[in-house]
């Protein structure tokens, strides 16, 4: 009697490529690679053809040839020789302005919205739901466009401020708002103002590593010190004092209305100003109910809890609640800054110049080079997209529950 | 002794005094208008503040609503009516209105093709979204849809449509009977055999050009909300299936086809869809082969298409990441493979947990099609700012545009939700 004892001889047949879970998954890999390549590769030589056949070339030469356009609303100096690359980095801090404002806004709008869609009030309930509903199933296009064209209509022009009985006057003399944009008094730096900011910095860091040595002091010792009024007073004396030392080097230049608009002081377009309260807005319906469903994962035993320890309602809110639905709200949250500063691209529809704007209008338009300038504006959206999911991510670290 | 203490005390009650009325603030109306909208003064500033605004708004809005023209046959004929009152101008609606539907060049006569269509639409859908309503025999008709609906918005030959539904009728044939051998040779036979009836096909359709021929409509001529609802329909029923394909590769072990999916998964999220129709705008001709000539509309269906799906991928891969490991183990224990475990186990519960997550991305993306107004589409959007406001019958009139947008789209979208509300409900299997 015989057995076989040998395992039959492993010889490679080229059916196991597909049919052995050793291999397969390789064979797989392999043909996705060949796919991919042979996709690049066509799609690379129509490219080539194409652009021979128009005679053109892939370059990026055209950033350093100057814009010769204008664009009137900038945070850094600007002229119409200015370069396109230049062009292409006012109108990346346009966006950037945009969404920080935005997200600013939304955030403090969507924070108060979802708390009050949670009260007890029956009729705010249901006003902020109206709101939150319109504003979440209507196209933010659409808002954007409504929101101009009420700027425009309702706001007084600046033509309404002169005269004797003028129609419309500036808000504590100093703050116009305007159909054409926003005018705010603008803070002159004379010499030794630095000295003054300085001392200002300076304060803002001493009421932190007070507020630290507070909480430790009742951590260790149990020994409560006050910190409200402290702080307020590190806030204000210091820098105030240093003011009247340096004899006032920091004056306001006011907004003043000189022929048919108003000179000096800080303009904000309405384009600006229309697009950030739009974005705000329309983010901030959405911010509202992740705050709202953020409130409601937090179980009700831990109101109870708290309210049996005898703390009051704001300190709940305060102590309890929030500091727990904040890691149910900080990852939507920073989905929608995400979506905010993508939808911040819209501004082309207002003629606010960013970086849609600029790049991918006017520079792609005068110079011709689409695929450089649409690669290149994908470039700066893609930056922006992870530098914002990056400090987030790093703050939703810190607030997260610590396990051990 | 008797019970009553009628000897040690004075009096003593021996029958119930009927039950008293609550007090007036206590009960009815009363009670609700205190407890709801005047429980604190913080909340009866806050009541009267928003009584405040909403008399506002709707004493502004109703003389406004209630003056309305509805027959005139341009902006100042209709100020010449109201003489300085308020009064809206809604004649623009009356008299644009198919302009603000179908686009301005779709041919008058034809309207009842794509309102049809969309009429269908609901039949098609309906085995879809009610499966637990619906016979399953309307399934049929629901694969049919997309052909029927081709034919009905462009026209043209209805032999097209059916050399395309032929094509892969005979494709999944093919590949039912090879896929017993091996799943490499059904497919490959399977594309193979389509790929041969197409080519035969348009032989065949090109000499039937005639047969129950509608009149042709270029894709140039779709506009107006028929855009938008061509372009949300089409892109997400197409990103659906992409985007498990997506989900599933980034899943999978196999690092190439991770990387693959991380990297067109990130970069899709990380462009604002207005620089993806740039490209389908002014840079995918580019790298498609010279002489073609793709149709604007085609483009930028692709590359919505690719957007939504990037998305719709992350969501489901949430909805795989909080399936239980057991569920996959359980799976492969059964001894399915891949496909059959994925099919049978993981994927229904994966997609049940992501339905408010991909209803989420489908209205995204349906108030979305609305930004291809920005590449000079003349989509719902577009209509209203360009051949509308630009002329000079209509130049000025915003509200009554701008309402009729939002009135639009907010009935869509909101019935997309709350349907998703609803079937969550439907398919919540937990026993409580």
């Amino acid at each position: 009697m015989s057995t076989i004892t040998d395992p039959p001889s492993e010889s490679f047949q080229l059916s196991q490529l597909i049919n052995d879970t050793r291999y397969r998954s390789y064979t797989f890999q392999f043909i996705a690679m060949i796919l991919l390549i042979a996709a690049f590769a066509y799609l690379g030589s129509n490219l080539v053809s194409n652009l021979r056949a128009a005679g053109l070339n892939i370059s990026f030469d055209f950033l350093g040839e100057p814009a010769g356009y204008d664009i009137n609303q900038r945070l850094i100096e600007y002229d119409s020789q200015s370069t396109h690359w230049r062009a292409s980095v006012v109108g990346a801090l346009n966006t950037l302005l945009v969404a920080f404002l935005g997200c600013l806004m939304a955030t403090i709008i969507g924070v108060i919205v979802g708390v009050l869609r949670l009260s007890k009030n029956w009729l705010i309930r249901k006003v902020m739901s109206i709101y939150v509903e319109i504003f979440r199933n209507v196209p933010v296009l659409v808002w954007i466009l409504i929101i101009m064209a009420i700027f425009v209509a309702v706001l007084p022009q600046p033509r309404d401020f002169r005269g004797e009985d003028a129609e419309a006057s500036m808000l504590l003399g100093s703050f116009a708002f305007t159909g054409r944009g926003f005018y705010f008094p603008k803070p002159l730096f004379g010499p030794g103002s630095a000295v003054v900011i300085a001392v200002f910095l300076a304060s803002i860091a001493g009421i932190f590593v007070f507020r630290n040595y507070a909480r430790k002091a009742l951590f260790e010792r149990g020994q409560m010190i006050p910190t409200l009024w402290p702080s307020v007073g590190l806030f204000f004396i210091p820098a105030i004092l240093a003011y009247f030392v340096m004899g006032q080097p920091i004056s306001l230049e006011y907004p003043e209305l000189r022929g048919f608009n108003f000179q000096g002081g800080v303009y904000a377009r309405n384009s600006l100003i229309a697009l950030t309260f739009a974005l705000a807005i329309y983010t901030a319906a959405f911010i509202a109910e992740n705050v709202r469903a953020g409130i409601l994962a937090v179980s009700k035993g831990q109101t109870e809890a708290a309210a049996s320890l005898g703390l009051r309602p704001n300190r709940i809110m305060n102590l309890v609640i929030l500091p727990q639905a904040l890691r149910v709200i900080i990852p939507p949250l920073i989905s929608q800054y995400l979506n905010l500063t993508k939808n911040s691209s819209l501004a082309i529809a207002v003629g606010y110049m960013d970086l849609t704007g600029t790049l991918g209008g006017i520079t792609l338009n005068q110079t011709g080079r689409a695929i450089e300038c649409v690669l290149l504006l994908m470039l700066f959206y893609l930056t922006f997209s992870l530098c914002i999911s990056a400090i987030m991510n790093v703050y939703n670290n810190s607030v997260r529950l610590k396990e051990r | 002794m008797s019970d009553t203490h009628a000897q040690s005390v004075a009096y003593v009650r021996d029958t119930m005094l009927p039950e008293a009325e609550p007090p007036a603030s206590e009960t009815g109306v009363v009670k609700w208008v205190r407890a709801n909208l005047f429980p604190d003064w913080i909340n009866s500033i806050l009541t009267i503040v928003a009584i405040y605004f909403l008399y506002k708004i709707v004493s502004g809005a109703w003389p406004w609503f209630m003056n309305g023209i509805w027959s005139t046959d341009s902006l100042a004929e209709c100020r010449e009516i109201l003489q300085g009152t308020t009064g809206a101008c809604f004649s623009v609606l009356t008299e644009r209105w198919n302009q603000l539907l179908f686009g301005f060049q779709y041919p008058n006569e034809q309207y009842w093709r794509p309102t049809l269509a969309f009429i269908l639409l609901f039949v098609a859908a309906a085995p879809l979204l009610f499966a637990m309503y619906v016979p399953r025999k309307v399934l049929y008709f629901t694969a049919l849809y997309p052909f029927l609906a081709f034919w009905l918005i462009w026209g043209g030959t209805i032999m097209v449509p059916i050399v395309a539904l032929v094509g892969i009728v005979a494709g999944y044939i093919v590949f039912k009977k090879l896929e017993g051998n091996s799943f490499a040779a059904g497919l490959f036979g399977g594309i193979a055999a389509a790929a041969i009836t197409w080519f035969i096909g348009g032989f065949i359709a090109d000499a039937m050009s005639n047969f129950l021929a509608l009149p042709a409509v270029p894709s140039r001529d779709m506009g107006g909300f028929m855009l938008n609802f061509i372009l949300g329909v089409v892109c997400v029923s197409l990103s659906l299936p992409i985007g498990i394909v997506l989900a599933l590769g980034r899943q999978s072990h196999m690092p190439i086809i991770k990387w693959i999916c991380v990297i067109f998964i990130e970069f899709i999220r990380g462009v604002p869809l207005i620089t993806l129709l740039f490209v389908a705008n002014v840079v995918l001709a580019y790298f498609l082969p010279p002489g073609t000539n793709f149709d604007l509309i085609l483009r930028v269906i692709i590359m919505i298409t690719m957007f939504s799906s990037a998305y719709i991928a992350e969501v489901i891969r949430g909805g795989l990441a909080a399936l239980p490991r057991g569920q996959y183990e359980a799976a492969d224990s059964l001894g399915l493979d891949y496909a059959q475990s994925m099919r049978l186990i993981i994927m229904p519960q994966a997609l049940k947990i992501s339905i408010p997550g991909i209803v989420n991305v489908a209205v995204g993306l349906f108030k979305d099609t609305v930004l291809v107004s920005v590449i000079s589409m003349f989509d719902l959007v577009g209509m209203i700012r360009g051949p509308i406001l630009a002329s000079t019958e209509w130049n000025g009139v915003y509200w009554e545009l701008w309402g009729f947008a939002v009135v639009m789209f907010f009935p869509v979208c909101y019935g997309i939700s709350q349907y998703s509300q609803w079937l969550e409900r439907q398919l919540n299997t937990e026993h409580r």
